[in-house]
């Protein structure tokens, strides 16, 4: 007890120091609270401690600008340590007690699912920067990753029309994101009159490491004679097993590449690289990306990490396109009500970092540049192949039957989930 | 190198007039050749991809006595192009160099392949390739290949070039076949020229092709094969000749039964590999579980342990790696050893005859040991390398090959099976570990100093799990959450072949792998995993004490 004291009284006294040292004595009160949900601990916080670090960073810059409607930004981070229902705890705690005016956070598809009643009932704001597997879309939460349509579904059509692939391998780690894409991509593909048998699935559980049996069944699947390449939605560390065995059985990325949409610039950079070389990755950015606005904005990332070799990657640039995109809506509607900056927002434009714009649609989406590129030695990729200009984000799938009629729209229709056939708005389904 | 190829084709006129026309032209072509050869290779630092594959192509053509040096080195991302725009090759690759800072790599000019000024590896360039691009250098590099005086390396020219087969490959091929001194290549050339026949349009030609082949079962071939018996949407065959179709039908039907063979000593070999790694992994817990009766749950950390030592020995000798993977079999043993010793004197030696507090004061100090690791090493997992004499696979035929890690981790495990064996059925110690077990109070009234024996015996569990480390360290990712993933199949070995038993974890290790791996393809990994699962809480029903249960008084004491 008395450390607790002595530590709470030290960073009083910390906080205070650092108050005087801006000299704009902001009383407590008189600050825009900033609410940061990312774990950092337990088997996710490896990813989201970055995020983290990012919303710090944006934070720190927007004070330094001046902070924001002439009151300086104050964030309240919280740990919800990687536990699906310690999400929906720490973003009550997060929206009843210390009362934020917006919060960033979540990455995996199940916490989301997790705070999403939470937002709702308590009328709070979320913006959600990671790819993920859409079929949402609701009135609190801004998704800033891409959807389907803006990764799965163009990286298919780079290897169907550029790669020329005929045969396909689904591969996906056992839960809820790969699920749902792979049953966008199957009707996707079948759509494209790819025969049920030139598609073969396959799941395994998070974590898996024997992949033996697995990659010698894409071996020989792909050696029928047919161009084949293995789509992967493989999870975590689950992949470095994965391409490990790909490369000891002789599968090179000329014969069957592999193209991934979970491995990033972060994950890459604790890996053995070789056998990776050459298989591909969709995203909607990349840190290679040759423009002076992405280069500024490493260069402001390197420096305030302290650290040069630290990366930065697709979420990255989501939660920073995110917090840029709040903060224009924040001083075009004067004020951080929920429902003034949600109406506010719907509309405005701010640069990527990949030298285009990005808007926000009336479906809580984001247009977004779609890349496909190649892993080189260094764990970077090389752009080999990216769409003429942003795509606009899908929240429903037209792929799947059941969410092909949907719409979300908050602007016109007010609903996140409305029916074009039966005209009726069902609401959100958790 | 081109140039002595189609000279070989010159020497044989007969196959110069099959070869086509490329051959020759490039035999026609030197005149201008030196020049279109220094204007491509400058060309190519600045190229988009799709430019350097036509540059490549012109490159290959030069016939200039360089062209062959530059596209190696290019496909090995060791073509540089230094500050001041010259392009030079790097005798090493140049990851390799610059994580040895102190020496640039040495280089030579890559137009006219004499030594070139050193430069300090920052200054340099690499020229970059992607998929497409490597494939066609990969051809290219093939074509280069057939001139090499080593046969293994004609071989794996002759197999790539026969991926790939068309008019220009064939030629190739045809040029070099009666130059082909070596057998084995002369019937991979022989093969890749018979599946070219199989759409020739003569009818002999082709049954003579189909009859050819039908020895072999790589994948080319039945590929080659499949359209021949295949029927048009109207009812009419691909193939208009009977003769070839029945003898088309009869080889695809020989090589779909070899390969089902094939495919079944490979299924076998993944599930003994799968076994080799659950019996690695549960055989210290079958000492300290079976044998000593504690339940360890810190288990599981005892062999991220000795994967961490795998990884510390390999930062330690970064220039040996396979010599540090060796060395970290001794280490690991005695590290996780240590640390064995040091629970049961520290914690279990107090709770003997208390499973329940064993249990609780072992699963905490598992998570004590893993945010040690976390804080001591990040919570982000660290790379250990393969040594190089571990990757890749060994080709036995085109449908069945055994990748060397998993063969390397069965003969290991075998090998600290019947060293463990031998320790308990041959040493002093291994007889006073039984006597132990068997009756703890007749041990004691014989001299044997029970406690010392204890500790012996959970330190050697202990650092069996530190060797299992090392072996997991080849297979998966070293992280704080390795153990994790391998506690509960351990318990689910020892229990399953019998408390206290060292050939009953073997055998239930073994089957268990083998049942996993059978059921994998019908089911998926997850099935296959909950599918094994709910038999071996059947069989437990049926018979609680395991495969082999321990007989005698003390066991039914």
């Amino acid at each position: 007890m008395k450390q607790i004291g002595l530590l709470k009284h030290l960073s009083l006294t910390a906080t205070a120091v650092a108050m005087m040292a801006f000299g704009a004595a902001a009383q407590a009160a008189d600050t825009i609270k900033v609410g940061v949900l990312h774990s950092l601990s337990g088997t996710m916080a490896i990813s989201e401690t970055t995020l983290k670090d990012t919303v710090l960073m944006m934070i720190d810059e927007q004070n330094k600008k001046g902070g924001l409607l002439g009151k300086k930004l104050e964030p309240v981070v919280v740990d919800p340590a990687s536990n699906w229902p310690l999400f929906a705890e720490k973003a009550r705690e997060l929206l009843a007690k210390d009362k934020v005016d917006v919060t960033f956070g979540c990455w995996t598809s199940v916490s989301r699912k997790s705070v999403l009643p939470v937002f709702e009932e308590l009328n709070g704001l979320l913006f959600y920067p990671v790819q993920y597997e859409g079929e949402e879309s609701s009135k609190n939460v801004f998704y800033t990753g891409a959807a389907p349509n803006q990764q799965a579904i163009p990286a298919v059509d780079y290897l169907m029309n550029d790669v020329k692939v005929k045969r396909w391998v689904l591969a996906g780690t056992d839960y809820v994101y790969p699920r749902t894409t792979n049953k966008i991509l199957e009707a996707y593909l079948k759509s494209k009159g790819v025969k049920a048998e030139d598609i073969m699935i396959n799941y395994t559980p998070f974590g898996h490491s024997d992949w033996q049996s697995i990659v010698s069944d894409i071996k020989k699947f792909g050696s029928a004679g047919k161009k084949t390449a293995v789509v992967s939605t493989i999870n975590g560390d689950a992949n470095v097993p994965f391409y490990k065995e790909l490369g000891n059985q002789k599968i090179s990325a000329e014969d069957i590449p592999v193209v991934a949409f979970s491995v990033g610039e972060e994950e890459l950079a604790g890996l053995d690289t070789k056998p990776l070389v050459g298989h591909l990755a969709a995203w909607n950015y990349f840190m290679s990306i040759d423009k002076p606005v992405n280069k500024s904005a490493i260069g402001s990332w390197h420096q305030f990490i302290k650290n040069n070799k630290r990366t930065f990657n697709d979420p990255m640039e989501a939660t920073v396109i995110g917090f840029n995109l709040w903060v224009k809506a924040v001083e075009k509607a004067k004020t951080t009500d929920v429902a003034k900056v949600s109406d506010a927002i719907i509309g405005l434009e701010t640069p990527n970092l990949t030298g285009g714009t990005a808007k926000m649609l009336p479906n809580h989406h984001l247009t977004k540049p779609v890349f496909i590129g190649e892993i080189r030695e260094d764990g970077q990729l090389d752009v080999v192949w990216q769409t003429k200009g942003e795509v606009a984000g899908d929240a429903w799938s037209d792929f799947l039957p059941g969410s092909k009629d949907i719409e979300a729209d908050w602007v016109t229709l007010k609903c996140g989930n409305y029916n074009t056939k039966t005209k009726k708005c069902s609401g959100q389904n958790f | 190198m081109l140039l002595t190829l189609s000279a070989s084709g010159i020497a044989y006129p007969s196959f110069a007039q099959d070869a086509g026309t490329e051959a020759v032209s490039v035999a026609d072509a030197p005149a201008d050749a030196a020049l279109s050869f220094d204007a491509a290779l400058s060309a190519l630092p600045e190229a988009s991809y799709s430019d350097k594959e036509s540059l490549l192509q012109q490159i290959a053509v030069s016939g200039h006595p360089q062209a062959g040096a530059v596209i190696r080195a290019l496909l090995d991302g060791r073509l540089l192009a230094t500050a001041d725009g010259a392009i030079v090759i790097a005798a090493v690759d140049t990851d390799a160099a610059t994580a040895d800072t102190a020496a640039a790599p040495t280089l030579s000019v890559a137009a006219t392949g004499a030594a070139a000024p050193a430069a300090p590896a920052d200054s340099l360039k690499k020229i970059g390739t992607n998929n497409r691009l490597r494939k066609t250098l990969k051809g290219l590099v093939a074509q280069l290949s057939l001139a090499d005086p080593d046969a293994a390396v004609r071989l794996a020219a002759v197999k790539e070039m026969v991926r790939t087969l068309d008019d220009t490959t064939v030629a190739a091929l045809r040029a070099h076949r009666d130059t082909e001194a070596d057998a084995k290549v002369q019937a991979a050339i022989d093969t890749g020229l018979a599946l070219a026949d199989l759409s020739s349009s003569d009818a002999d030609t082709r049954l003579a092709a189909v009859q050819h082949v039908a020895d072999d079962i790589g994948a080319e071939v039945y590929n080659g094969l499949l359209p021949l018996t295949q029927q048009n949407d109207d009812g009419s065959f691909a193939e208009p000749d009977a003769r070839v179709r029945s003898a088309a039908a009869i080889a695809l039907r020989h090589i779909e039964s070899r390969r089902k063979l094939y495919g079944g000593v490979e299924t076998l070999f993944f599930g003994l590999s799968l076994g080799s790694v659950l019996v690695l992994a549960a055989i210290g817990l079958a000492i300290t579980f079976g044998v000593m009766g504690v339940i360890n749950m810190a288990h599981g950390e005892l062999i991220m342990l000795g994967a961490y030592t795998a990884y510390v020995m390999q930062q330690l000798m970064p220039q040996q790696i396979a010599m540090a993977t060796m060395l970290s079999i001794p280490a690991a043993f005695v590290v996780s050893g240590l640390m064995g010793v040091a629970i049961e004197r520290g914690i279990v030696r107090f709770l003997y005859g208390r499973p329940l507090e064993t249990l609780l004061a072992t699963f905490g100090l598992s998570l004590v040991l893993q945010q040690l690791v976390r804080s001591i090493f990040s919570p982000l997992n660290r790379s250990v390398q393969t040594p190089a004499f571990m990757s890749g696979s060994l080709t036995i035929n085109d449908a069945l090959s055994l990748t060397y890690n998993r063969l390397y981790i069965v003969v290991f495990m075998f090998i600290v099976f019947a060293a463990l064996l031998a320790l308990l059925k041959r040493t002093s110690l291994g007889l006073k570990v039984r006597a132990v077990s068997q009756n703890r109070a007749m041990a004691r009234a014989m001299g044997v100093r029970t406690e010392w024996v204890d500790a012996a015996t959970f330190g050697l569990g202990s650092g069996i799990a530190g060797v299992a480390g090392v072996a997991l360290s080849q297979l998966t990712n070293v992280g704080p959450n390795l153990g994790q993933a391998y506690i509960i199949d351990s318990f689910m070995v020892v229990v399953f072949g019998g408390v206290g038993s060292l050939w009953g974890t073997l055998i239930s290790g073994m089957s268990l792998g083998v049942v996993n791996k059978l059921l994998e393809p019908y089911a998926g990994a997850v099935m296959a995993k909950i599918l094994v699962l709910v038999f071996l809480i059947m069989f437990i029903q049926k018979r609680p004490r395991g495969l082999f249960p321990q007989k005698g008084r003390a066991a039914e004491g």
